[in-house]
Formats: structure tokens, sequence, C-alpha cells
């Protein structure tokens, strides 16, 4: 389990290397065959900067572009985040504590999970009218349910000796929660809040790609292929990979932080 | 007191207990030994109020427990799930102390109190899987005392425990049993064990539908220890006597 801090480091440093080689590969290829549509990372990386990150210090680097664009996208994809996050939490929990509500809607649950998110996009659209309120909707709809069935089941599988533990300290309702079912069930709460993360990130940009969107990462890619700029779609491209990759590390290191302390 | 009258216990059809009747008077530090399986744990879980009394009454100074009674405290033999692991062994300790309606800090001092009297001083604020399994069990024995309880229920608590740790173990308990004046009920499958710690053995004979085949007051002279004790030629006999019950 525990390995040397320098193992550690040459892990990060291989894994970094990849990386590095497979963007030296690209640039590579794109120098020695250009094309249109494959620029190189350079360019890229150039085209990202002067579009977003260029801006005046007292923005934070950031250009109005960048303001208008990704801001927007962040806040709906946090809004909805959080929205699942917690709904799922406290469903999954009062789903978890009752065999009965678990059986009756765990049926209901399975088909929920099973429909693929952006097919509920429509489903909004209709109910919600275009904008922010049904991209949040959209967003929510989607990743609550990971979070909601795997609260529920670590709730559920919760040790029963430490339920009988619980019985005879005679712990109240809120007690049982807040030392017993949701520390027994973070693991499994963490799992479910990672799959949401990455489909808030997908639901974001598909519910932008839709027509009534004025702003956001997913308006920047369409506006910009609808005029043949390839180089702000790769841009997007790997804003949003970067985002991804930035949001799940911001959640890993919470989850070690929250989990770091028992072994179970 | 806690008395057991015509206690009949089960699951579904199968009989675990049967016609079980037993008074223990209090501060009285009774062992129940048995074959394995022969409902033993059965019996505890029913005087802890987590399974319903299926048959004949139990009660606990003279009301019929239903629920967990008042003033309980039990000890289970795994330890490593029955501490939670994710809270200090401070706040382990602590936690039967909520319901008493103290404040953050009388809490953290009585339990800081019970873990010295444990043996455990300064190992309040490591997390119970960063302690050897002895050390483990001190603090589920220190969470139990922290309430000062009138009836302790112990579940073959040293069952997991190498021979050193557990002779040690069985020292604090006789310790705190004398300091503390509780009303002891002690499960084990370890005969030596029984007389070594037990006031009285009670013997549950092999299931299905075990009855009390012996029920045995231990008068040992002097101070227990653990070598000059286990020689005495009462010990011995004693222990005959319930090696054969069991066995019968």
């Amino acid at each position: 389990m525990k390995r040397g801090r320098a193992a550690a480091s040459r892990g990060a440093l291989l894994r970094w290397t990849v990386l590095a080689t497979a963007i030296a590969a690209w640039q590579l290829t794109t120098r020695t065959h250009p094309s249109v549509y494959f620029p190189p990372p350079t360019d890229i990386a150039r085209h990202t900067h002067t579009l977003w990150f260029s801006g005046p210090p007292t923005h934070a680097f950031l250009t109005p572009a960048a303001t208008e664009n990704i801001l927007p996208s962040l806040a709906r994809m946090t809004t909805g985040f959080v929205i699942a996050a917690i709904a799922g939490i406290a469903l999954g929990t009062a789903l978890g504590r009752s065999r009965r509500a678990h059986a009756l809607c765990n049926p209901v649950l399975q088909f929920a999970r099973a429909v693929p998110p952006p097919a509920l996009v429509p489903v909004f659209v209709v109910l919600l009218d275009f904008g922010t309120r049904m991209q949040v909707a959209s967003i929510v709809f989607s990743a609550v349910w990971p979070v909601l069935i795997n609260t529920a089941d670590g709730v559920r599988n919760t040790d029963p000796l430490r339920v009988d533990v619980a019985a005879v300290l005679r712990l109240n309702r809120t007690e049982r929660l807040r030392f017993l079912f949701l520390p027994s069930a973070l693991p499994r709460i963490f799992a479910g809040l990672r799959l949401s993360l990455s489909l808030c990130l997908v639901l974001m940009v598909f519910s932008e790609l839709l027509p009534g969107t004025a702003n956001g990462i997913g308006f920047t890619l369409t506006d910009a292929q609808s005029r043949s700029d390839l180089l702000t779609v790769w841009a997007a491209l790997v804003l949003l990979g970067a985002l991804g990759y930035v949001l799940n590390t911001v959640l890993l290191a919470v989850e070690k932080r929250l989990l770091g302390r028992g072994d179970r | 007191m806690l008395r057991l009258d015509s206690l009949g216990q089960g699951y579904g059809d199968h009989p675990v207990l049967h016609d079980i009747t037993l008074t223990v008077p209090d501060g009285q530090l009774l062992c129940v030994v048995g074959p394995s399986g022969c409902g033993k744990s059965t019996l505890l879980r029913t005087v802890a109020g987590l399974l319903p009394v299926r048959e004949g009454t139990v009660s606990v100074d003279g009301a019929p427990v239903s629920g967990v009674p008042d003033r309980l405290a039990v000890v289970f033999q795994d330890y490593g799930r029955s501490l939670y692991p994710w809270l200090p062994v401070r706040e382990n300790v602590a936690l039967p102390l909520r319901r008493r309606g103290l404040g953050r800090a009388e809490r953290r001092e009585q339990a800081e109190l019970m873990l010295e009297r444990v043996g455990l001083r300064g190992a309040g604020r490591r997390y119970p899987w960063q302690l050897s399994g002895g050390m483990q069990q001190r603090v589920a024995i220190a969470r139990a005392l922290v309430c000062r309880p009138s009836l302790l229920l112990m579940d073959e608590p040293f069952g997991s425990l190498d021979a050193q740790t557990r002779e040690d173990l069985e020292d604090l308990l006789l310790e705190v049993h004398e300091s503390e004046g509780a009303t002891i009920v002690f499960v084990t499958h370890d005969i030596d064990e029984s007389v070594y710690v037990g006031d009285r053995v009670v013997v549950l004979s092999a299931g299905p539908g075990s009855r009390v085949v012996l029920d045995l007051p231990v008068g040992l002279p002097g101070k227990r220890d653990q070598i000059a004790t286990r020689g005495l030629p009462e010990f011995v006999a004693l222990r005959a006597e319930i090696g054969r019950a069991v066995r019968s």
C-alpha cells in the first residue's frame, strides 16, 4: 500500500513522459505533413493563449472571450454537480436505510441509469425551453443516478455488527448518520461522485451544442465549427480535456483527505 | 439484577435456546461456556435487546427487556469491526457519552481518563487500526466502561488475541470488575478462562435448543494470579468438571 516517495515521483515522471512524447510525436508529424485539419500542438497552445489567457493581470489573465464562455460553462457544471451530489447523497441514504424502499425503487433506478444521459436533453428542451435552466436540469438528471445508486449501496452494506454497536451505544438517528452510515458509505459515495463529475462535463458540453445557447465552451465549439475555425475547435477540445483532468484531480484530493483517516 | 425466566430463542424453525432460567445478582461476574454454535452469542444478543425475546422473559433490575436496556454496555469479539475506524480512539470512547448531554471538552476528558484506566494513556489521537489487537480491545473495553454501566456483556472478547495479551486483559477485566462493581456476563469457549475470571460458570449444552447443564460457583482462595491460581487443585478440579459438562 505505502509506496516510497521516490517510487511515487518516478511513476509520475513516467506518466508525464508518455504524454510529452505523444505531443512531441504529434508536433513532428504535423510539421512534416502539414494539414489544415490537424494543426500542430504549438499553434493550438498559442491560439489557446491568445484566445483566453492573454487578458490583463487584473482579470487573472482571462480575456473577455474566456470570462464570457468558460466561466458560464463552469458555473452551469458546478451548479449541476452540487445539486446532483446533494440530492444523490440524501436520496441514496434514505433508500439505503430502508430495505423496502430500495426493493421498490431498484427497477426504476436501474432503468433511469440505463438511459443514455444525452437522450434526456430533448425532454428538458421540451419542458424548460432552451437556456440555462434546461442545461442545469439536464446535468442534474444525468449526474444524480451514479451518486444515488452508489450511496444507497454503500449505506445498505454497512457492517451489521457496527449497526449493532450503534444500537447498544444508543446513538440517535442523526448520530447514526454522522458517525456510522455516511462515513461507512463514503468510499462508495466518492466512486459515485467521480462518475457523476465526468457525466456533468459531458452534459455541459452537449447541452451547449444545442441552438438557443449564446455562450459556453460548447457554444464556442459549434460557433468555431460554423466558421471553419479549426484552431479554435482544437483549443476548445484541449481546454475541455484539461478541465476534466483538473476537476477530477481536485475531487481525488478531497477524497484522499476524507478517506485517509481509516481503512475500511 | 439480571433475570432470565424460561427464555426460549430461535431463528425461524430453528430452536437455539430452550428454557433458560438464570438469575445473576448485582456485581457477579458470570461466565457462560459451551460448545461452539450452542447459542452463547444469541443469549447475549437477547439480553442486550438486539434480538426480541421469543419465549419467557428477560428482565434487568425488574424491568422486562424490550430494546437496549439502560446502563448496558457490550464488548464484542471482533474489535476490528466494533470500533469505528474513521474516528480517532478518543472519539470512539467518547461516543456513548453523547446521550448524557455532556459538553465536548468534558466528553473528551472522560474518554482520556478511561483510556488511562485501561492502560492506553496518550493513545487518544490515534486511529484504532494503528493499534495492535490487544490495544484495540482495550479501547473497546474503555468505550464500554465510560458510561459506568451496571450490566456489561462480553462476547468472547479475548478469543482472537494471543495468549500473553489475553492474560493481561483477563487481569485488567478482574481489576475493573473489582473497582467498578458492574454485573458482567462473560461468554467464552475457553474453559480455563471461565474458571479464572468467573465468580460463577454456567455451561450450555450443544444445540439445537441448548439448555443449562451445569451451574457452578467458583470459589477459589486468594487473589487471582495467572501462574499460581491456575496451579491450584481447586482450579484443576473445577476445570475438569466444566470440561466434562461441555463434552457431555
